[in-house]
């Protein structure tokens, strides 16, 4: 990923004289936005090929030295979840950062994909026994056996109706109370799961044992190819591709409804939703579709992250996860998706790996025995404090957000609001 | 919805065929009541202006006829149906636009985006880049802003942007809160010449105020608000020379 960092740092350079000025230089901001939209697909697409090219065929090859430094420091397994967490934080991006709404529940929606792709493609429904273009292992043919590729969009579309399930009572509220009510339902969801052995004699979720093992990953027309006919737990540098695909699938998805007029709606309820309800925005209807979408994203990553840790347990959907994510999003720059993405793969990188190695390397220089890890929230913690002292936009902000915090409201500095706020309640 | 013209009495005003009517409304915020009875009416082509002081619920009543508001009781019928009970989109798109108190644009858009919402609900591209030049020329100084953050311009520029943005949902009866609060006397004057523009241009206008003067010298028709009720009503020329008003709104 080291490779995205530089394109990064050259922008935010050359952007860094301009931001500072009047609105005065609209052909600067247009240059700049043009810039932004080919450099970062470009740097996504390279860094992703670079790192599969590193891990599938020079790493093999390479001296000792160097492949024990990327396994400590990069292991494929961690690459592979900072991009399905990645995914996750762009999902979350077009609920929080587009509509402005605050989601603290975004793991439930993690935590139905999941246990879909557990349901669909594993043998633990084994009263039945479907197979549709599925891999099941050797002898455990009865279940529901479903392509990993048919999954997908089940699963995302299952969790976008649970989305809209939730949001249509949830959605009138103001956006604190929604908040409370979407942390309630991200509780709700992973204890259904957890306590779901036996509703009325029914498993649904296997309860904490959790659903596993899942089906490999077919591949295939692209077994001709020399590509492994399935992805199984140790083809790691192969599902790699398939999360940059599911990734980049998220990322294009958001900017495109970003750019049409959904987009446009939803940043007008974000910047005034009364206003937006004035301009003829149909406020339910529109803040929906921001569910919905995030929660199939949502759903998309959790089966990607089920095929990659191989399984569904419903303690991996805890609170924490849906904070961390949120952190992402405003690590990186809220409204910003390649900003999320990178705030996403830093955080989870810290997360996963990151911290402990550190904290390793840390303890072998002092001769002291830290357990560096269980302070990642101490971590999470100053880092989220330092970004909003000093860079409260996120590390690649919206251009919008950037202007407006830098740039003072002319007119809303005027004394007549002052009247405003009497009258408006 | 469709306009009829019909002769009987009720659905005419002052020599006008009547196109939106107000009938005994009351709104509530909890239990307050901000509007207590409240009955007018707008007849086609007019400037109707609703002025009273702060907190008379003029404000109230506009954002109960956008729908922004549900009344207690009471009833807003425009163009022979009653739209009390219609969503906000649904009232923008029978032809009701709304600029609000305080101008509330999108300051992190720019004023083209800002304008193009303002558009939101209409499919026809070639009528949307027809008022965008007809705004445009109603208001050079937003064409000159035309890529600015709406958020960077003065509070002048704002309210012309408030104002054109509204235009842009091409309104039959277009709603104005407050368009000359907090602006420089020259701004006011520019403003409600643009206000006498837009009617003559066949938009009916329903204006609320707090400067009665300059709405009274605009308006054909004036309603004064004072907690929740009808004071008064009359052609504004008449108001403007009444005693009461003069002294309770004028400072005569």
């Amino acid at each position: 990923m080291a490779t995205t960092a530089a394109p990064a740092t050259d922008t935010r350079v050359k952007n860094g004289d301009g931001t500072g000025r009047g609105g005065g230089d609209g052909a600067g901001v247009r240059r700049r936005h043009r810039l932004g939209d080919r450099i970062w697909p470009l740097g996504f697409a390279l860094a992703a090929v670079l790192v599969f090219v590193l891990y599938q065929w020079i790493l093999p090859q390479a001296p000792a030295g160097v492949s024990d430094f990327f396994q400590t420091w990069l292991p494929m397994s961690t690459i592979n979840q900072c991009v399905i967490w990645a995914t996750m934080a762009v999902g979350l991006n077009v609920v929080v950062g587009y509509a402005g709404l605050l989601d603290l529940g975004y793991v439930a929606f993690w935590a139905i994909g999941g246990y879909v792709a557990g349901w669909l493609m594993s043998g633990f429904f084994g009263q039945w026994q479907i197979n549709f273009f599925g891999h099941p292992a050797p002898g455990q043919e009865s279940g529901i056996h479903l392509s990993f590729w048919l999954v997908l969009p089940l699963a995302g579309l299952f969790c976008a109706l649970w989305g809209v399930i939730i949001g249509a009572p949830t959605l009138r509220l103001k956006s604190d109370y929604l908040a409370l009510v979407t942390l309630g339902f991200g509780e709700i969801i992973p204890e259904v799961f957890k306590n779901g052995e036996n509703i009325n004699g029914f498993n649904l979720s296997n309860g904490v044992k959790g659903i596993t093992p899942l089906d490999p990953i077919s591949t295939g027309p692209f077994a001709y190819l020399g590509v492994p006919e399935e992805l199984g737990p140790f083809d790691e540098t192969w599902k790699f591709v398939i999360y940059v695909l599911i990734a980049t699938f998220a990322v294009f998805v958001s900017l495109r409804i970003r750019e049409g007029r959904l987009g446009r709606a939803w940043l007008a309820i974000r910047e005034d939703e009364l206003a937006a309800s004035m301009m003829g925005v149909p406020l339910m209807r529109t803040k929906l579709a921001a569910y919905a979408v995030g929660a199939f994203i949502g759903g998309i990553g959790g089966v990607a992250y089920a095929s990659a840790v191989g399984g569904v347990a419903a303690e991996d959907f805890a609170f924490s996860s849906s904070i961390i994510l949120l952190a992402m999003v405003v690590l990186g720059g809220m409204g910003n998706v390649w900003g999320v993405m990178l705030g996403a793969l830093v955080l989870q990188w810290i997360n996963s790996n990151g911290l402990a190695k550190a904290g390793e390397a840390i303890n072998q220089a002092v001769g002291k025995d830290l357990n560096f890890p269980s302070y990642n929230f101490l971590v999470f913690g100053a880092i989220l404090i330092l970004m909003m002292l000093f860079r409260r936009e996120g590390l690649l902000p919206e251009t919008r957000t950037r202007q407006v915090l830098r740039e003072p409201d002319r007119g809303g500095a005027e004394p007549a609001d002052a009247e405003l706020e009497g009258e408006r309640r | 919805m469709s306009a009829t013209t019909d002769d009987r009495p009720e659905l005419r005003v002052r020599d006008r065929e009547v196109l939106l009517s107000v009938t005994d409304l009351y709104v509530h915020y909890g239990n307050i009541a901000a509007v207590k009875g409240v009955t007018l009416a707008v007849g086609t082509g007019e400037i109707v202006t609703l002025i009273g002081s702060n907190g008379a619920g003029k404000s109230t009543t506009l954002r109960t006829i956008s729908g922004l508001i549900r009344p207690r009781r009471g009833d807003v019928v425009y163009r022979g149906s009653s739209i009390a009970a219609l969503p906000g989109h649904r009232i923008v798109a029978a032809g009701i636009c709304h600029s609000p108190e305080g101008r509330r644009i999108f300051p992190r858009m720019t004023v083209r985006e800002n304008l193009d919402l303002g558009a939101y609900l209409r499919r026809d591209a070639a009528g949307v880049t027809a008022d965008l030049d007809r705004v445009l020329d109603l208001f050079p100084r937003l064409k000159e802003r035309i890529d600015q953050k709406a958020g960077t311009l003065s509070g002048g520029e704002q309210q012309m942007l408030a104002v054109g943005r509204a235009l842009m949902g091409d309104p039959t009866l277009l709603l104005l809160d407050e368009p000359s609060m907090g602006l420089a006397p020259v701004l006011v004057d520019l403003i409600f010449d643009t206000i006498r523009t837009i009617r003559d241009q066949g938009t009916t206008v329903l204006l609320v105020e707090q400067n009665a003067l300059a709405a009274l010298r605009v308006a054909d028709y004036a309603y004064v608000l004072e907690s929740g009720t009808l004071k008064l009503e009359g052609p504004a020329r008449d108001l403007a020379k009444d005693e009461e008003v003069t002294r309770a709104y004028l400072g005569g």
